[in-house]
């Protein structure tokens, strides 16, 4: 097991799954055996404000916050967030990005607009861009709350670990009646390139 | 076993294997999922406090005939509960106490910055601070040893980012052999008379000198060393920084920030060349250090607000900051009240009323934000009264009737019932509206007195708030419908009209309540789209599930979408045009 230390932080809007997510994904590392740290910012998580959470592991993990500029992995789920937060990522790193915008109070009330073609600005910063359409692809496996489980999919995709630990996290993190639907939304999402 | 836990999970598993009876707390981010996690363990007591001085005097009694207890708060909190907290302190313990207090520097959900650790100070008790998941569990089992074998209550403090980050944790076993808790009598030690308490200073002063010395051996303080050039103290999140961004320093982790042990930081700054103090906040270590003599560099580099990063370290020693991507400025996304929440008609109405709102904490605190712009005060938990009791005390009388204190049942009840006491009293004369949505929503929905459920989920005693108002003396007391904004115009303004005390109470229910049946959605609204005149009077009361589509009709149109939507009817009734209606 190398030294290194694996960095990722998600993003997105409060109510969308993602401290969910975050667990899985903690879980899963734990699972194949590394030292995990994970760190986020709730409260307002449920009333539509701005979430990050900081996913880091590896052999020995100190600070559960991943130093800024050392992100290995942006995953969003949002597109403007994933946008905002990109200073977090290092040069060169990847982004997993949800193909959805959600708008802000002040662009609902009409004041602000929101920020055109966003997704073409992330992928101007960072070619190695994977824009994923999580809806449909949710509707598709059967509910369209599961788009967090398709980008998790995709996120595994670009993660040295065994298939069989992401599927052990899921099945302990996700209630019964959702499984079969969130399995199949990974797969799908581990499916795209 | 081995999990990743919180810290918050972790401090409950370990009061839970410290053979804790007892844990009590007034809920506050980021400390209120500690107890949230002790009400899993059958053998502990858990229940939420009307306030944190209610809370630490519930543990008081606990420990007093013997049981290990459990007092949680954040930091803000300690504030409520210092009068008991300071006489503990003389009193001692006889079943273990440990109160948790989780502060929250870069105040993610706070309205200050305090730095607790002045707390145990001035209390002049020992305060331990964990810097992961594994020591939340291990310090917590410790610090009960701690305050039996010292005869003291012991803080612990946390911040948000260990309360609320993940990490490995093994567990332990319960503790078999707690003793039994019983009447014993010691009015000597526990009844604080001037004549006793004369005698307990002496044993306050000798036990931190005792406990200073102590630490020194204390495993929980150890020096790590790595060369000599630079070392660096440091204690609780600030350690994990210090390793990530330092990885060559030696450092003197503290596990006990006080009393500090003096002798090992002599030992350790002669060994090395250049001595760093990395702390979040107030120079607590570096000060006591520069006090004895030792010179050091703290917070000539580490900045004292907010709290610390991996990168702000390494900017703070001028190591090369990463690279990383500029973005340009976007629309900021600040939270926002729910779709269907009572606060928001109320809000509004205030707002059209041109009242001037002194405020209190909790979700309605939202109600600051546009476009409903409606709060002109917010200090601390309960204050919301009081404060409109001074400011009418002085206003002329037009100015005077256009005082509102706003307050949530859990904070009404926490410590607003004081103010609303004085306000009757001392014939203050302005309107107070007791925002009941029936839990305490801010902090992720716990019960309350006034919510009719304990923590450990059993239905119980319903503080009636009409009635309690009235039995402390308030003759206009009358209760409405939030969500109709014509009863809330009209009640609030005939009762700002009125030169005395007057209450109203709202009764809708916070949408996010978990309990079933008490809220209940009406049908998603939609905006019929030859109606809309794009006037955006809808706009006016901020709710996340109606959005502003400027490229829609001449003037753009309004649309609601279903899936947020709860029914609540508050936008269809600012409709001129009535091109809200139910969806079909
Ligand atoms: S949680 Fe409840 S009280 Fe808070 S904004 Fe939502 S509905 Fe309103
Ligand atoms: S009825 Fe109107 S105000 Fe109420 S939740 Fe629906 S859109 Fe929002």
């Amino acid at each position: 097991m190398s030294d290194k230390v694996t960095n990722i932080v998600l993003v997105g809007v409060g109510g969308q799954g993602i401290l969910l997510a975050a667990e899985i994904l903690s879980e899963t590392f734990m699972l194949a055996g590394f030292d995990v740290k994970k760190s986020e910012i709730h409260g307002m998580s449920q009333r539509g404000g701005s979430v990050v959470s900081h996913v880091r592991y590896g052999k020995e993990v100190f600070s559960p916050m991943v130093p800024e500029g050392d992100g290995d992995i942006l995953f969003g789920f949002e597109l403007m967030e994933s946008y905002r937060h990109l200073s977090l990522l290092k040069p060169g790193g990847t982004v997993v990005v949800n193909d959805l915008c959600i708008a802000p109070p002040s662009v609902l009330i009409g004041q602000e607009q929101y920020p055109a073609d966003m997704a073409l600005k992330i992928q101007d910063l960072f070619p190695d861009c994977l824009l994923v359409d999580g809806q449909n692809l949710a509707i598709q496996a059967g509910n369209a709350r599961a788009a967090n489980t398709v980008l998790l999919g995709a996120v595994s995709k670009r993660l040295d670990i065994e298939e069989k630990y992401w599927v052990e996290a899921i099945e302990k993190m996700v209630p019964k009646k959702a499984l079969e639907v969130n399995l199949k939304a990974f797969q799908m999402g581990r499916g795209l390139k | 076993m081995k999990e990743i836990l919180s810290g918050n999970e972790a401090i409950a598993r370990g009061a839970y294997e410290a053979g804790v009876k007892v844990a009590c707390a007034y809920p506050g981010t980021p400390s209120t999922e500690i107890l949230e996690n002790t009400v899993r363990y059958k053998e502990i007591d858990s229940s939420w406090a009307t306030n944190e001085k209610v809370a630490l005097e519930v543990g008081i009694g606990a420990s007093f005939v013997g049981a290990r207890s459990l007092v949680t708060m954040k930091h803000v909190g300690v504030n409520v509960a210092a009068d008991p907290l300071f006489t503990l302190s003389y009193t001692g313990v006889n079943g273990g106490l440990v109160l948790v207090c989780a502060d929250d520097p870069e105040l993610h959900s706070s309205q200050d910055e305090q730095d607790s650790r002045n707390y145990a100070k001035f209390v002049k008790i020992p305060m331990l601070e964990p810097s992961d998941s594994q020591e939340c569990l291990d310090f917590t089992r410790l610090a009960y040893e701690i305050s039996e074998k010292y005869d003291t209550p012991v803080m612990l403090r946390t911040t948000t980012r260990i309360s609320h980050s993940k990490s490995v944790v093994t567990f332990g076993e319960r503790i078999g052999a707690v003793k039994e808790p019983k009447l014993e009598r010691n009015p000597a030690k526990f009844v604080m008379l001037p004549g006793n308490a004369r005698g307990r200073h002496y044993v306050v002063e000798d036990r931190t000198l005792q406990l200073s010395k102590d630490g020194v051996s204390l495993p929980i303080n150890r020096v790590e060393m790595r060369g000599t050039k630079m070392g660096v103290i440091t204690a609780g999140i600030s350690y994990q920084h210090v390793r990530e961004a330092l990885p060559e320093a030696s450092v003197l982790k503290l596990g006990m920030v006080h009393p500090l042990p003096f002798d090992l930081i002599r030992e350790f700054a002669s060994k090395v060349d250049k001595l760093y103090v990395v702390e979040e906040l107030d120079p607590f270590i570096e000060d006591q250090v520069k006090a004895i003599g030792i010179p050091v560099i703290g917070k000539e580099i580490i900045p004292i607000c907010g709290e610390l990063t991996p990168g702000r370290v390494r900017k703070a020693f001028g190591l090369p900051e990463n690279a990383s991507s500029t973005v340009e400025k976007l629309p900021g996304r600040p939270p926002n009240m729910c779709p269907g929440c009572p606060h928001r008609g109320v809000f509004y109405t205030l707002k059209q009323l041109n009242a001037y709102v002194s405020g209190d904490i909790g979700c309605y605190t939202l109600g600051f934000m546009p476009p409903l712009s409606a709060m002109d005060t917010c200090v601390c938990m309960g204050a919301s009264i009081g404060m409109a009791t001074g400011a009418a005390k002085v206003l002329p009388p037009e100015e005077r009737k256009k005082v509102v204190a706003v307050i949530g049942d859990s904070t009404f009840l926490h410590t607003g019932i004081n103010g609303l006491m004085d306000m009757v009293y001392n014939k203050g004369a302005a309107t107070v509206i007791i925002l009941d949505n029936r839990i305490t929503a801010m902090t992720g929905r716990q019960e309350n007195p006034g919510s009719g459920h304990t923590l450990m989920n059993d239905p119980t005693n319903e503080v009636n708030f009409e009635l309690l108002c009235k039995a402390i003396g308030v003759k206009n007391v009358r209760t409405i419908n939030p969500l109709d904004l014509d009863e809330c115009r009209t009640a609030i303004a005939e009762e700002m009209e009125r030169p005395e005390t007057s209450v109203i109470i709202t009764d809708k229910p916070c949408v996010l309540i978990k309990r079933e049946g008490v809220f209940k959605p009406g049908a998603p609204l939609q905006v019929v789209d030859d109606a809309c005149a794009g006037c955006r009077a809808c706009l006016k009361i901020g709710c996340p599930a109606i959005e502003w589509i400027p490229s829609s009709g001449k003037k753009g149109k309004a649309h609601i979408d279903p899936l947020l939507c709860n029914g609540c009817d508050v936008c269809s009734q600012l409709c001129k045009f009535s091109a809200i209606k139910e969806a079909k």
